[in-house]
């Protein structure tokens, strides 16, 4: 394996990492906090929104995101919504991985002590504020590292789009493997998804310690 | 003055308070006292609002209430619970000023001044910027009170102050709360203790288990 090699191909891959990048960071960006409002639906009182959003989690989560893919791509047009291939991805990841954060933080909620709600209530906060300021920050810190997995999980998931014909960071070594006839370009790719992971990781501790100068 | 005339409540057909009548006058320490399971804490639950009461007249200086709806009206309850309730990922002084500040629309530095006031009344004067979970049991229900205080109730009821301390420090809770007196705090202690409550009471309230079905 040369150097030149490696600096030709290099270019491409990276290309095929801005895609994977942006495809995470903006699915993290929406399907976080519609995570937090579907997690506050599952636990509502109202059951007929409860039915409704088990029956979304367990869509989500009942499918391949492969299948979601290409049903967002290739069946929405059918009934006359049409999305761009980018967007086609960005609406299956957000909605996939909204459902998995919304379980993950069902289980922050139901682990704050009641306790905690009945002492903001007799300071007459109202519910918002309660859960703006004391009962989120605390799930905050629960869900931490079971969200830090799904994020770790979100890196290598991108990877799926190539599925609608989009060129992110494994298609990019794929093509350049097929082309040269060598596996160097997916040895380049592991290493780029490792780098990546390797910062997240590393970002993901740093939240941890942020939220570790409590009990 | 704190007066409930005729309180009942029930718990699936179960009566637990039927026609409770009880008065607080100003500056004064009522102590509600009687076996577990008598219906003590559900009686406090309901005077500050965290219970819905089947029936029953709340007033407060001869006016009606409704503790259900107090988000509306000016503070009129504080509530030390018995495990506290503090908020652990808040700083004891962050605890004591968000409610003035969210709620009363304090001032940062104003509710800041007050709390670090509470605070050192409280003996407690180095501790604001510690968490809860560096306090121990006796400074915990202090903050609590502190917090309570905070949002300058008319009376400050407290759920069984006694019973998550060591007993050893039953006598500076019994302390404490005769200072707050001093003060002219009027407040409602529920307890299980009667030694603590003859200590410090100035009127007894003895809640009996009703045990007949509804």
């Amino acid at each position: 394996m040369s150097i030149n090699y490696i600096s030709e191909i290099l270019p491409s891959l990276l290309n095929g990492t801005k895609l994977t990048l942006s495809l995470f960071f903006w699915t993290l960006i929406g399907s976080l906090p519609l995570g937090i409002l579907v997690s506050i639906g599952l636990t509502s009182k109202f059951k007929p929104l409860q039915w409704i959003l088990n029956f979304y989690v367990w869509l989500m989560r009942g499918t391949p995101l492969l299948l979601q893919l290409i049903f967002v791509f290739y069946g929405l047009p059918i009934i006359g919504v049409v999305f761009q291939r980018y967007e086609a991805a960005l609406f299956a990841f957000i909605l996939n991985y909204a459902a998995y954060f919304a379980e993950i933080f069902r289980g922050g909620f139901q682990s704050i002590n009641y306790g905690q709600y009945e002492g903001a209530r007799v300071l007459r906060l109202s519910y918002f504020q309660t859960l703006r300021k004391i009962i989120i920050p605390q799930v905050v810190k629960i869900v931490i590292p079971s969200i830090g997995n799904e994020v770790i999980n979100l890196v290598k998931d991108s990877s799926l789009v190539y599925v609608i014909g989009l060129g992110d960071l494994l298609r990019a070594g794929n093509v350049a493997t097929s082309r040269d006839v060598t596996l160097v370009p997916l040895l380049m790719v592991g290493v780029i998804y490792l780098i990546l992971v390797g910062i997240c990781t590393y970002l993901l501790k740093k939240v941890e310690q942020r939220y570790a100068y409590y009990k | 003055m704190l007066e409930i005339k005729n309180l009942k409540k029930s718990f699936d057909g179960r009566q637990i308070l039927n026609g409770v009548d009880l008065t607080v006058e100003d500056g004064q320490i009522l102590c509600i006292v009687g076996p577990s399971g008598a219906g003590k804490t559900t009686l406090l639950r309901c005077i500050t609002g965290l219970e819905a009461a089947d029936s029953g007249e709340f007033l407060i200086d001869g006016q009606p209430f409704d503790p259900k709806g107090m988000e509306a009206s000016d503070a009129v309850m504080g509530v030390v619970f018995q495990d506290f309730n503090l908020f652990p990922h808040l700083s004891v002084l962050e605890n004591i000023t968000l409610a003035p500040q969210l709620v009363l629309k304090e001032a940062k530095a104003a509710a800041e001044q007050r709390g670090l006031d509470l605070l050192d009344q409280l003996g407690l004067e180095d501790k604001g910027g510690l968490y809860p979970y560096q306090l121990s049991g006796g400074q915990k229900q202090r903050v609590a009170i502190a917090r309570a205080l905070a949002m300058k109730p008319k009376i400050l009821c407290y759920d069984e102050p006694t019973s998550a301390l060591d007993p050893q420090l039953r006598d500076e809770v019994a302390t404490l709360l005769l200072k707050l007196k001093a003060q002219g705090m009027t407040q409602l202690v529920v307890t299980h203790d009667m030694d603590f409550a003859e200590k410090i009471a100035d009127k007894l309230l003895k809640v009996t288990a009703l045990d007949q079905k509804g």
